[in-house]
């Protein structure tokens, strides 16, 4: 299991420096950490957060928008008519509920259709583990500068330490 | 007679008023005829026209200002706008960026798509603004009153709401010329 200061701390050291979004249980001890150095600006809905990194980006930042995977939906529109149009990327770091089946009945769907609703969106995407993880912060990073669109980063439950151990 | 009883002063008319009293403040322009006015108007590089997305040109200029605090940012928005992304209102008033000026020209329809009624003539958007803690809010109507409000509001700390109650006539301007990727390069360079 990944630490949340070292996952905080891997994305800084790739150069993430706004990060906004609406929280989810997975992503609970990340925020945490956000908070605790004080780099967390909260949204009220994941298209709100993508709107913001958008701005952030044209202001010389690098965002990264956090959000559960029912927030790709809410996002959708301002995604794509914004962000990838206009070619403002972001990092976006998506809890993956659903997957596999095993969650309540509102995350089931969107589980199990999440890798092709990216696909779908024209979003790369990657799925964050242990073994890669090193790789896979590489991966967004070049991803994020050689496109110049959104890129998804996806957490599932017990990969990052959440805040109940 | 819609909208306000009395309303004689078109969005553009409004819009040329306060780009007279602008420089070099980043402005962000929501989509529909507003960004199309306002490039018609004056077409500056410190302009981020929107074209799709509708509902967050409020939230694109938070990420600007908190990003840039010793930029003063201006926020050309719309009632339709700022009802579809209302939430934004509440991050704005939460947040209190002090460079934060949002601009509402109120003309209670949809213009784009046919002139469908909004149902700002009935929902105060400067008192919803106010509400979720904007610190200085203001309706006006007529020329004067609008430059002068806009003109103090650039002197003092926002976040500043200035709800412009314009009619429904629409300036002949054609669509947004630049490409999306060309609006975000310019602007980002203008802003630097």
């Amino acid at each position: 299991m990944i630490e949340s200061d070292v996952f905080v701390q891997a994305l800084q050291d790739i150069g993430v420096d706004f990060f906004t979004g609406v929280p989810d249980s997975i992503l609970g001890g990340i925020i945490a950490e956000l908070m605790e150095r004080r780099l967390y600006t909260p949204a009220v809905r994941e298209d709100e957060a993508v709107a913001m990194a958008a701005g952030a980006y044209m202001a010389g930042k690098i965002p990264a928008v956090l959000m559960q995977n029912s927030g790709l939906g809410t996002s959708l529109n301002t995604l794509i008519s914004l962000n990838y149009i206009y070619q403002q990327p972001c990092i976006l770091i998506v809890s993956w509920r659903g997957q596999g089946g095993k969650d309540a009945p509102e995350h089931l769907v969107m589980g199990e259709v999440m890798p092709q609703f990216l696909d779908t969106m024209k979003i790369p995407h990657r799925t964050l583990t242990e073994k890669t993880a090193i790789d896979d912060f590489k991966w967004v990073a070049e991803t994020f500068m050689k496109k110049r669109i959104p890129v998804a980063l996806n957490i599932t439950k017990g990969v990052v330490k959440g805040l109940h151990p | 007679m819609r909208p306000e009883q009395g309303t004689m002063q078109s969005r553009a008319m409004a819009m040329a008023a306060l780009l007279e009293l602008l420089t070099d403040q980043p402005v962000i322009i929501c989509n529909g005829f507003p960004s199309r006015e306002a490039q018609k108007i004056a077409d500056r590089p410190t302009h981020f026209y929107m074209i799709g997305s509708m509902g967050s040109a409020a939230a694109i200029a938070l990420g600007v200002a908190l990003s840039k605090p010793n930029k003063q940012l201006i926020v050309f928005d719309g009632d339709g706008n700022v009802l579809m992304g209302m939430g934004t209102l509440a991050t704005v008033g939460a947040l209190k960026p002090k460079n934060f000026i949002h601009v509402v020209f109120d003309n209670e329809v949809y213009g784009t798509t046919g002139n469908q009624p909004t149902i700002s003539n009935v929902v105060p958007l400067e008192k919803v603004a106010k509400a979720a803690g904007y610190v200085n809010v203001e309706r006006v109507r007529e020329r004067e009153d609008l430059v002068y409000e806009f003109k103090d509001m650039l002197k003092k700390d926002g976040p500043s709401m200035l709800l412009v109650k314009v009619n429904e006539m629409v300036e002949d301007a054609g669509r947004v010329i630049l490409d999306p990727p060309d609006i975000t390069k310019r602007f980002m360079q203008a802003i630097r």
